[in-house]
């Protein structure tokens, strides 16, 4: 599904993803964890193709793709969906609409029917239901105005609606109230086939009791330092994330050459 | 600069699509303005004397404004002087005598008006528009006359009203903007060469969408066209004006006058959709439209509605205002400007709250893109004896890009304190993360553009009759669609 080499890149020519290696197959749920700063959003930024996050060295290759060639949209209709740490406000669009123009464009790409706003409204309705979110929020601008757990359930509910083959979840436990931790959770692992797979970054190890992981990550200074199982998980949130700076940066000890 | 930005920054690529010349042979008046340039233009048009008086009035004091060199200087755009004596002010198709149906005219006008995808053939029926054509100075076929007829209504070229209704006429005109209202309304006064009247009788709800479109062709000629609309008592009329010209690289003036005139219970919904040439990326020619448009609402209950769609001219000078005379009449302006490339917009509206309980709505969106520069002036005046009255304004802008400009500069005036003033306003960017957002849903550029752009001015679209809003939508489409790559 998703097999990424030696992955190099920077932000306005300030290296951040310093070599990352990782191989995900179908099924399977990935979770990446790391201090505040390490390059997790980097990552999933390069993965969806933002323009600004330069590849400076290293492939990606996505379903036999080479995903770093595609334009950004060509990698969400292929399958690949963000879901955003800090997602968007687009004033004056409504959801709905929005999640249908999405819909359409990816269906149209596989030369699947494009749905009309009757039928589009009947399948958002489904969605709506699975994801447990408040109807009334499709008619509202997208994301405007939404509170920080609604901006994260919105998220959730595109990736329902768009059915991707390889979702990142960008902290989608972040700033949610337990019960809403909870619904959010199993949603997510609703979602979850034989088919598709997960990379899931989260701070926290309350959501991998939802979503269990297959592999844990731990990523600091732009390099995945540990791979483990998810007892990884439970490792970090006792004891943080010390022993594994030193591991990243040996180097560390003497004055830092950036 | 990123590469989205770069991207944002040269979205105004998109060349003009209505840009052709037709080859017809015109009847062009010598170049230059002066008393016997006016004689000449009414003579042409056999006109009825208090018309020709009224036309050299109105020069001689365009003259006076001329040697004070009164023309409006507190608009927000900027362009060197004009020439008058520069200009050709009449210029209308050679043809046959009189036109009586479509078959008599000339076919290559027809083909014209065919490329700018005008309804102007009788199939059209079934869209329920009826059509008023100008082509450069000259009103060229209206259509549906007979289905109006029955209904008494009158709604033909602004040439034969005065040969058929000089009565109507020589009671209304001026009488909502004088010719002495400021230089372009004294300027088309004394030399507007045609333009489209109608007439609702009292109690008739007219049937049809009317429709007017406006052509300039022949090079270095002004277009100065006159509309008179006038609704009777319980009377209701939608009207729709479309416009564009050829590009040419030297600017042409465009200084049109719009009367409407709405008495008790009357209700005249005036639509524009404004695509005249904006000249190139590097501000090069372009048509300078500077037009003065004004409704009054004469009578109680009246109600009157602009809803305009700016999107062409180099310069864009524009206050369609409403005079609310009659006790619990009402106004509204809706509007959507876009400038790009080097254009620049300076358009809003002026609400003039006479009459009690009057009420007003101001809903402007303005978009600006790449150098685009964009700004919305508006007034409210709320007379002394106004009492009860009301007015909403919300002026938004979208700014696309990070070199564009947009300036909002709303005035108000209030005499009298029973009067409720509500003023909302937000500026948003369609900035990298919106579109990667979409981008990130499957969303093309130029589709999350125009998701972007329609959701912004979702309000006044909604306002447009439906064919129009449609086309207005592609409008913009258009305007907007951008080198993505
Ligand atoms: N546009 C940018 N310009 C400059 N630096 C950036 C930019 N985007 C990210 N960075 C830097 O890259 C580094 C990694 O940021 P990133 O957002 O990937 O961290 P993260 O692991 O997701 O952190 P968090 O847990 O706080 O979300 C940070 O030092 C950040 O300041
Ligand atoms: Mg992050």
């Amino acid at each position: 599904m998703l097999e990424i080499r030696n992955l190099h890149a920077s932000v306005n020519d300030t290296p951040i993803l310093r070599g990352i290696n990782l191989t995900i197959q179908p099924g399977e749920v990935h979770a990446v964890m790391g201090p505040n700063g390490s390059g997790k959003s980097t990552l999933a930024f390069v993965l969806a193709g933002r323009p600004g996050y330069e590849v400076t060295s290293g492939s990606a290759l996505y379903q036999g793709q080479d995903l770093l060639e595609m334009m950004p949209e060509d990698r969400a209709r292929a399958g690949l969906f963000l879901s955003f740490q800090h997602p968007v406000e687009v004033p004056g669009v409504r959801l709905d609409q929005f999640l249908r123009a999405g819909f359409n464009a990816v269906s149209k790409s596989r030369g699947l029917e494009e749905l009309d706003p009757l039928k589009f409204d009947r399948l958002l309705r489904r969605r709506v239901k699975t994801v447990n979110v408040d109807p009334q929020m499709t008619r509202r601008s997208v994301n405007e105005g939404f509170s920080g757990g609604e901006k994260k359930r919105n998220e959730v509910l595109q990736m329902a609606v768009l059915e991707p083959a390889l979702a990142i979840l960008d902290e989608p436990d972040s700033g949610l109230d337990v019960d809403a931790l909870r619904s959010v959770a199993q949603s997510i692992n609703d979602l979850r086939t034989p088919e598709n797979a997960l990379l899931l970054v989260t701070h926290y190890q309350r959501i991998l009791n939802y979503v269990v992981p297959d592999r844990v990550h731990v990523l600091v200074n732009g390099r995945i330092v540990k791979s483990g199982g998810k007892d990884l998980a439970l490792d970090i949130e006792a004891n943080g994330y010390d022993g594994y700076e030193e591991a990243a940066n040996p180097t560390l000890a003497q004055p830092a050459s950036p | 600069m990123t590469i989205a930005n770069q991207e944002l920054n040269t979205i105004a690529a998109q060349e003009y699509r209505y840009g052709f010349i037709t080859d017809i042979e015109a009847d062009v008046a010598p170049r230059g303005l002066n008393e016997d340039i006016v004689r000449w233009i009414s003579a042409k048009k056999n006109e009825p004397e208090f018309m020709l008086e009224w036309r050299l009035k109105a020069f001689r004091h365009w003259e006076k404004l001329q040697a004070e060199q009164q023309t409006p200087t507190w608009a927000n755009v900027h362009y060197p002087p004009i020439n008058y004596q520069d200009i050709i002010y009449y210029s209308a198709p050679k043809a046959k005598e009189k036109l009586e149906s479509l078959d008599e005219v000339d076919p290559e006008l027809l083909r014209t008006y065919e490329k700018l995808g005008i309804p102007l053939e009788e199939q059209k029926r079934l869209a329920g528009v009826a059509v008023d054509a100008i082509f450069d100075s000259v009103s060229i076929a209206t259509t549906f006359r007979e289905e109006l007829a029955k209904h008494g209504i009158v709604f033909c070229s602004f040439s034969e009203a005065l040969q058929k209704h000089p009565d109507l006429i020589q009671k209304h005109l001026g009488s909502v903007v004088p010719y002495s209202d400021n230089f372009y309304a004294a300027l088309n006064a004394a030399v507007f060469s045609d333009g489209s009247f109608c007439y609702i009788p009292k109690g008739v709800r007219c049937p049809l969408e009317l429709t007017t479109y406006f052509r300039i062709n022949t090079a270095e000629t002004g277009q100065f066209e006159r509309t008179l609309i006038i609704a009777e008592e319980g009377s209701y009329v939608s009207y729709l004006e479309g416009c564009s010209a050829p590009m040419r690289d030297e600017n042409q003036l465009h200084a049109a006058v719009v009367e409407l005139i709405a008495h008790k219970d009357a209700e005249i919904k005036y639509s524009t959709i404004q695509n005249w040439y904006p000249g190139d990326q590097d501000g090069k020619g372009g048509i300078y439209n500077f037009v003065t448009k004004r409704g009054k609402c004469a009578g109680s209950n009246s109600k009157i509605s602009w809803t305009q769609v700016e999107t062409g001219s180099a310069i864009t000078w524009k206050y369609p205002s409403v005079i609310l005379q009659g006790d619990n009449s009402i106004g509204e302006f809706y509007s959507v400007a876009l400038t790009k490339a080097k254009q620049q917009a300076d358009t809003g509206t002026k609400m003039v709250h006479i009459g009690k309980n009057t009420r007003s709505k101001i809903i402007a969106k303005g978009i600006a893109a790449a150098e685009g520069s964009n700004t919305y002036r508006g007034l409210v005046r709320i007379g002394s004896r106004a009492d009860n009255a009301r007015n909403f304004t919300q002026c938004d802008s979208l700014l696309i890009g990070d070199r564009c400009g947009a300036h909002t500069t709303p005035y108000v005036e209030v005499l009298n304190n029973t009067a409720h003033l509500e003023h909302e306003a937000f500026t948003s960017r369609v900035d990298e993360d919106m579109l990667f957002y979409c981008n990130q849903r499957g969303l093309s550029m130029e589709d999350a553009q125009s998701l972007i752009i329609n959701g912004f001015c979702k309000e006044v679209f909604q306002k447009l009759p439906f064919e129009f809003a449609v086309e207005a939508t592609r409008l913009l489409e258009l305007n907007l669609e951008g080198t993505v790559g």
